[in-house]
């Protein structure tokens, strides 16, 4: 009888501020909006460095990281937390990035294994439906 | 103001009136059920004189330059002279910093504008492990003295004015400045300029903090302490809303919020012995300009006359000068869309145009690209080139405050000063402001707002033209690159390393430990701060020491 | 169970018992989301659970529990002491989902490889803490943990189920929550075995002592007997460090206390009240799946919809049937 029991799956995310810069509106306002998506959102205030947010991820057994930059370190920060997931075999997890990112950069950040890159404006709506479609099937 | 009698017509004929809406409204519904401004206050079909009707002309709005100065702090205002133009610059390492003011100086402008890195903001030093990538990125890098020197190399530090936006480690980039001028043979009560140090804004809003509430506050008032005797030219805080503003808040938590900062950081001078007539005139204030034209007006006349009310009634200050609140503005950042970027060019010039309405004494008006990238030179021009039509093209500059007496801009000062005086009221009875940053009290308030307008815009009950209508469908987002030469990073850090290696190591640990010990005591620091940049301690090696007596600030934790 | 599931699960428990982080992490996510798997799993770590000392931290929002419990940490550390840490915060009723902010309060201990930290979500649990979350202790527990610290909100008598699994409880409070006796008296005060006062560095920390310590004096005076273990009031604070050290050492005298007299007890019970869970548990489960899905049993709701029999004699009648088939 336990296959009737539904698999109850929620989606935990990690919503991270890697960067000095302080602005935490949109970081906020994402952790609520997808806490109201139906989400479990662990959120670890500002100024966190990769290694602190992989450990994090790690531990909290995350889907998604959802890294919130403005402050134009995204080339060093960004890649360095993909990297780091690799390394310790959280290559399942679902990066995400939002923030004031320039377009030429985009690609590359693609390249380095950030999933999407959300730019100022983008509802947050879409964020949800990109989480939900793109969450991978973990094991 | 008005006669009974009309008054009394007035409501008669509002009356018929209203069945004649009833009926037209039948045929043509309006466009929503309820209309609110920015900050959420409805706002109604019309306005009449019954809405103003128990003002007091002389009471509550006089004549401008006088108390409680709703229409302006000057008689003249900008018959006289227009409002200042001023435009923030400063980037990269204190090399690119120096010649980009040298620039700005022969092109006639006299007051330069820095901003710093995000390490320096945090009172960081560049080889700080949390500054890799973000030295000298959006503001230039201040290690030492040194590099204030190189800041300042071959422009005469007593001809010209200098805004710093610094607030937790104020005290020692002032202290740089102060000895940067010096060793130019400027002394301190021949520079001028100010320094943001507003350390409470940075809990609510921005979140550049580094030392707890109250330690924060203690340096604050040491500066304007210090400012007051020895640097009189000084403006020694503005205290600042429109981070408070950027991070969500509505217009009415922008004015309320600052306003219970200010009064935290008079009622600590005074507490410490000084005389209000003596430091208030160098307070000074700085407030958004958003996208609701009335409410911003209102906002801004409404902030002068609860500024002098506080000043006279709370704190009894006798001079006028002591009650004006004087004012710089910023038009929005958050307002600004990426997409579309040209219709940034329109909003900003309203909300310059509400900042001017509203009797601003300076003026930022934001470049199109602002908001996500180093403005473009023509985008820097175009930003100037609009407050300049408004000066001199609109001639609304002519006339002192042309919207008083407006049935609705009266109504809604008065209704946004009522609901201000609500928040502080409520704060004030949580034991201050520090006491409601504490408790997450206005940060709470803040994230609420910020949540709240995402969710209108997300349901399209707030139009964002270009965002979430007229959305142009082929449009594809471009944010430009911001290149940073890495090169910054690496002189800056060359740099540190030489002159910790070659100043004199024993005589810094020993002011060090001076400055600690002063801490300690309880003492103003400025003089230790002083002596310890002179010998070249660090940025970081001074706060380092200042965390070790106050601490270290943690956010509370807040949704 | 398909090979691939026994496979995989056993492979997380061997990493569990090494103390292995991630496999840690992933173990209690199965126990959180596969109901199917975590039977296995617990079966095969649940020989190497009993060990380590389960601290429960409970108390209203915003008293500090999350700041004390980084600083007990800390201290433990230097001790030597392998920490796991599981913070429990509410799932919003209205969306399911939830904000789990406890670990900004604990920054300075990630990076430390000997703390695990892990925030949960309470999941629509009845008092407080979900099934899942007992499994998480013994996780850790299998994993190596010296001590393990349960952080759940607690605003009530609701939410007192940290008790059944604690060997120590405390109850953190601070001044100015205004409320406090309220909620001293909504059925908390009988579950502490240490009160903390938090916040001894602003307000008025001794008046909430004096009150807590009242308060425990007319609870005792209706005990038959005095207790071994008479509750402790100690204030604290996390600015200053007042009060931590002591608190640290009143939690190892407790449990020093616990190992002495009644630990046995405590198991037993603890295991009693789990298998009742478990089994209610199933039963609910069944008992739902055979009267929504089962056409007889389905029947039986039928005819207690048109009021032709009561609930009582329906419940007997399924029970009945399920006990025949003995599916579960
Ligand atoms: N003044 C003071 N503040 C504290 C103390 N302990 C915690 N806080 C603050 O109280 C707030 C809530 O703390 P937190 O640990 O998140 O409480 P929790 O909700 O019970 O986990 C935070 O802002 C802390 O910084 C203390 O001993 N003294
Ligand atoms: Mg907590």
């Amino acid at each position: 009888m336990g296959e009737e029991k539904k698999e109850e799956r929620k989606i935990r995310v990690l919503i991270a501020k890697p960067g000095l810069n302080g602005h935490d509106r949109g970081a906020k306002v994402v952790a609520r909006g997808l806490r109201d998506a139906g989400m479990e959102v662990i959120y670890t205030g500002l100024r966190q460095t990769p290694e602190q947010i992989v450990e994090t991820a790690i531990q909290e057994d995350v889907d998604v990281v959802g890294l919130s930059i403005l402050s134009g370190a995204h080339m060093t920060l960004l890649p360095k937390v993909v990297q780091l997931l690799r390394e310790r075999g959280a290559d399942d997890v679902l990066v995400i990035a939002g923030g004031i990112i320039p377009t030429e950069d985009i690609p590359k950040l693609k390249e380095a294994g950030i999933a999407e890159v959300f730019l100022p404006g983008a509802p947050i709506s879409k964020i949800v439906e990109f989480i939900k479609k793109n969450v991978r099937k973990r094991r | 103001m008005f006669r009974r009698e009309t008054l009394e017509e007035i409501e008669n004929r509002l009356k018929e009136w209203e069945k004649l809406v009833q009926e037209e409204t039948k045929i043509i519904p309006e466009r929503e059920k309820e209309f609110r401004t920015l900050s959420g206050i409805p706002v109604k079909r019309v306005y009449t004189p019954l809405d103003i009707k128990d003002k007091d002309y002389m009471r509550d709005l006089g004549l401008p330059g006088e108390y409680p100065f709703t229409r302006g702090i000057h008689t003249t205002m900008y018959r006289a002279r227009f409002w200042t133009m001023r435009q923030f610059s400063g980037y990269g390492g204190p090399e690119e910093t120096n010649r980009r003011l040298k620039y700005l100086l022969k092109h006639g402008e006299t007051g330069l504008s820095l901003a710093f890195d995000f390490p320096t903001i945090m009172g960081l030093d560049s080889d700080h492990p949390l500054a890799h990538g973000e030295v000298g990125v959006c503001g230039v890098a201040v290690d030492t003295l040194k590099d204030m020197e190189i800041i300042f190399d071959g422009i005469p530090m007593d001809k010209v004015t200098t805004n710093m936006t610094i607030n937790h480690p104020a005290t020692v980039l002032l202290a740089m400045y102060i000895a940067a001028a010096e060793k130019q043979g400027v002394p301190p009560t021949k520079i001028g300029g100010t320094t943001q140090n507003d350390p409470l804004k940075e809990f609510i809003a921005q979140k550049s903090y580094v030392f707890p509430p109250e330690p924060a506050v203690k340096l604050a008032i040491d500066i304007i302490e210090y400012c007051t005797k020895h640097v009189p030219k000084w403006n020694p805080i503005s205290i600042s809303g429109y981070h408070i503003r950027e991070a969500g808040a509505t217009a009415v938590q922008e004015l309320a919020f600052t306003l219970a900062d200010g009064i935290t950081y008079v009622k600590q001078a005074i507490e410490r012995g000084m005389d209000v007539d003596q430091f208030a005139p160098r307070l000074s204030f700085f407030f958004a300009a958003h996208i609701d034209f009335f409410e911003e007006i209102a906002k801004f006349r409404a902030a002068r006359r609860m500024w002098a009310k506080i000043m006279k009634e709370w704190f009894g200050a006798k001079k006028p000068r002591s009650m004006w609140m004087r004012f710089h503005v910023q038009t929005s950042g958050v307002s600004l869309t990426a997409q579309q970027p040209e219709n940034n060019i329109v909003r900003v010039a309203i909300e310059a145009l509400a900042a001017v309405l509203g009797g601003c004494q300076s003026l930022h008006t934001n470049s199109m690209d602002e908001a996500w990238a180093l403005p473009s030179e023509k985008a820097v021009k175009i930003a100037l080139r609009t407050q300049q039509v408004i000066a001199y093209e609109t001639g609304v500059a002519n006339t002192v405050d042309p919207l008083a007496g407006s049935y609705y801009v009266e109504w809604l000062t008065d209704k946004i000063e009522e609901e201000a005086w609500k928040y502080i009221d409520r704060i004030e009875s949580m034991g201050g402001m520090i006491e409601a940053i504490k408790k997450g009290f206005p940060q709470r308030e803040i994230a609420d707002s910020a949540y709240r307008f995402q969710k209108e815009v997300e349901e399209g009950k707030r139009i964002i033209v270009g965002v979430n209508a007229f959305v142009d469908e082929d449009e594809k987002l471009e944010i430009p690159l911001l290149r940073v030469d890495p090169e910054i990073e690496k002189r800056q850090i060359e740099r540190l390393k030489r002159i910790k290696k070659e100043r004199d190591n024993s005589k810094v640990q020993q002011r060090l430990a001076e400055l600690r010990r002063a801490a300690e005591r309880g003492e103003n620091v400025m003089p230790y701060i002083l002596n310890a940049v002179k010998v070249y301690a660090t940025l970081g090696e001074i706060m380092d020491t200042l965390k070790e007596v106050y601490g270290e600030y943690k956010e509370p934790i807040l949704f | 169970m398909a090979e691939g599931d026994i496979e995989f699960v056993e492979r997380i428990a061997e990493g569990v018992l090494r103390g292995d982080v991630r496999s840690i992490a992933r173990a209690i996510s199965i126990v959180e989301n596969e109901p199917r798997l975590a039977p296995l799993l617990i079966s095969k770590i649940f020989p190497y659970t009993g060990r380590a000392h389960i601290v429960g931290v409970t108390g209203p929002p915003g008293s500090g529990k999350s700041s004390l419990i980084a600083k007990l940490a800390k201290i433990w550390r230097k001790d030597g002491k392998k920490i796991g840490i599981i913070a429990v915060d509410p799932t919003s009723p209205f969306t399911g989902g939830a904000l789990l902010g406890d670990r900004i309060r604990m920054q300075e201990l990630t990076g430390d490889k000997d703390v695990y930290i892990r925030s949960m979500a309470s999941r629509g649990s009845l008092d407080g803490l979900s099934r899942a979350t007992r499994d998480a202790i013994k996780i850790l527990d299998a994993a190596g943990k010296d001590i393990i610290i349960v952080e759940t909100v607690g605003a009530g008598q609701a939410e007192v189920g940290i008790v059944k699994v604690a060997h120590t409880v405390l109850v953190v409070l601070c001044p100015g929550l205004g409320d406090e006796i309220q909620f001293l008296k909504a059925g908390i005060m009988e579950i502490g075995d240490i009160f903390v006062v938090n916040k001894a560095d602003i307000g008025d920390a001794d008046r909430v002592v004096l009150e807590i310590e009242n308060i425990l004096e007319m609870a005792s005076e209706f005990l038959p007997q005095k207790p071994a273990w008479a509750p402790l009031v100690i204030k604290t604070s996390v600015i200053t460090n007042e009060g931590i050290e002591k608190l640290v050492r009143s939690i190892e005298e407790h449990y020093a206390y616990i190992r002495g007299t009644s630990e046995g007890e405590f198991v037993r019970d603890k295991i009693i009240e789990e298998l009742v869970d478990i089994i209610g548990e199933n039963v609910r489960e069944y008992a739902r799946h055979l009267i929504t899905k089962d056409s007889m049993c389905n029947e039986i709701l039928e005819r207690v919809l048109k009021k032709d029999i009561d609930p009582y004699t329906a419940a007997r009648k399924i029970l009945a049937e399920m006990l025949k088939r003995r599916e579960f």
